[in-house]
């Protein structure tokens, strides 16, 4: 009925973790994780930069199960199940994960598919694509996340977040048995 | 369910300038309060079923608020954002000729994709105003299908007064009859039905119930 205008024609433009990992917003984002705690408050930096947290780099790929037992920062590409139970997750902006997931809570930059449970939180930032469905007692969603399943609140704790806090709840103790594994395989 | 039939309607007053864009971003952030009598029908529809979990899907802008609102009602909510997922240039198609068409059995084996008669309501908000032509009429019969018989649907429509600048809106649930719209300027309104083309459109449907706003803007509750 009327001409669309150019920016109409642009590819997914509001989805921004499908676009790829050189766009500016993306390195923009990774960059944050990198920066020291006094330039960039936000907790997530502080977690990556933890000793106690466990770190898998962008470029890393791993095709079948990830468990463990501390907290883990997650950048590359997994495909599979990952689970780490009473621990928190962070998905980083280049992560691109195919697999359930199960933590205790989960933060999500990069894009997800598949389902995703979390005992207590799950936050969906503004650069995430979920493709899944969220089994959790809290969610957080930021207005920008792109967003594709159902969510089911855990009888109990019912809690939806409208608004992005600001603090993430922070990782438990740091577990000294550290077991990733990956094994090859789908 | 009937043949598709896109010869709708399409008429509007309106600039049709897209000078308005800056205007419109500043406006992006902030949210209207809306009173919504179709929206509060919609509500009354949810209540006083069996006692199995009801599902609802959300076909507009992911809204934690309506997440919250609808998980708090003991439902269990599905949202997936149509409008936006369509405006993915990889369903168009391009001939040798360079003519483009919209690859619409492809969105819906990768788009909701449910099976049928899981919905126990569907909110489709302003979705079908700002769908490309070719998504309208098939995605009504998807609708239909995925819902229960029964079933709820709450659709808004624009009148002629607006424009294709008319935002496309998030809808927020606030209270079982109002809403927060918050603009969303990067998509624009691709065409506007009159009551009988809505009736039409949603013609296999068992009845259709119309609201008039004071802004002209119309909220319909189908029931399948």
């Amino acid at each position: 009925m009327w001409k669309a205008r150019p920016e109409d024609n642009n590819p997914m433009s509001t989805n921004p973790a499908q676009a790829t990992t050189s766009t500016p917003s993306n390195a923009n984002a990774a960059s944050t994780f990198n920066m020291p705690p006094k330039d960039n408050p936000k907790t997530n930096t502080t977690f990556s930069d933890r000793a106690d947290v466990g770190h898998i780099g962008k470029s890393v790929v791993i095709r079948g199960e990830l468990t463990g037992n501390e907290d883990l920062y997650l950048d590359g590409e997994i495909e599979g199940n990952i689970d780490l139970r009473d621990h928190k997750l962070v998905i980083g902006p280049n992560g691109k994960i195919k697999a359930t997931i199960t933590a205790r809570d989960i933060v999500l930059h990069g894009r997800v598919e598949g389902n995703v449970s979390a005992q207590e939180r799950v936050e969906l930032k503004k650069s995430c694509t979920l493709i899944g469905d969220v089994s959790t007692s809290r969610i957080v969603i930021e207005d920008g996340a792109f967003f594709k399943g159902a969510i089911d609140i855990k009888e109990g704790q019912n809690r939806v977040e409208p608004k992005k806090s600001s603090a993430s709840t922070g990782a438990s103790g740091f577990s000294a048995s550290t077991s990733y594994s990956a094994s090859s395989g789908s | 369910m009937s043949s598709p039939n896109h010869s709708f309607a399409r008429w509007f007053k309106g600039t049709g300038s897209a000078d308005k864009k800056t205007s419109e971003d500043a406006k992006a952030a902030q949210r209207t309060s809306r009173r919504s009598i179709g929206l509060g029908e919609f509500m009354r529809c949810l209540k006083g079923t069996g006692e199995e979990k009801l599902s609802v899907l959300d076909l507009g802008s992911t809204s934690p608020t309506n997440i919250a609102f609808l998980t708090d009602l003991g439902v269990r909510v599905f949202t997936e954002d149509i409008v936006r997922a369509s405006k993915d240039q990889g369903y168009v198609v391009r001939d040798g000729e360079g003519t483009e068409t919209f690859d619409v059995d492809r969105f819906f084996k990768e788009n909701l994709s449910y099976p049928e008669n899981q919905f126990d309501a569907v909110l489709v908000w302003d979705a079908t105003d700002y769908l490309p032509e070719p998504l309208v009429k098939p995605l009504v019969d998807r609708i239909y299908s995925v819902l229960k018989p029964h079933g709820t649907l709450l659709a808004f429509f624009h009148d002629k007064d607006a424009g294709p600048d008319m935002p496309y809106c998030r809808y927020h649930i606030v209270q079982p009859d109002t809403l927060e719209m918050e603009a969303r300027p990067s998509l624009r309104l691709q065409r506007v039905f009159n009551n009988r083309h809505v009736e039409n459109l949603f013609k296999d449907f068992a009845s259709r119930k119309f609201f008039l706003g004071r802004d002209n803007f119309r909220e319909v509750i189908i029931v399948r």
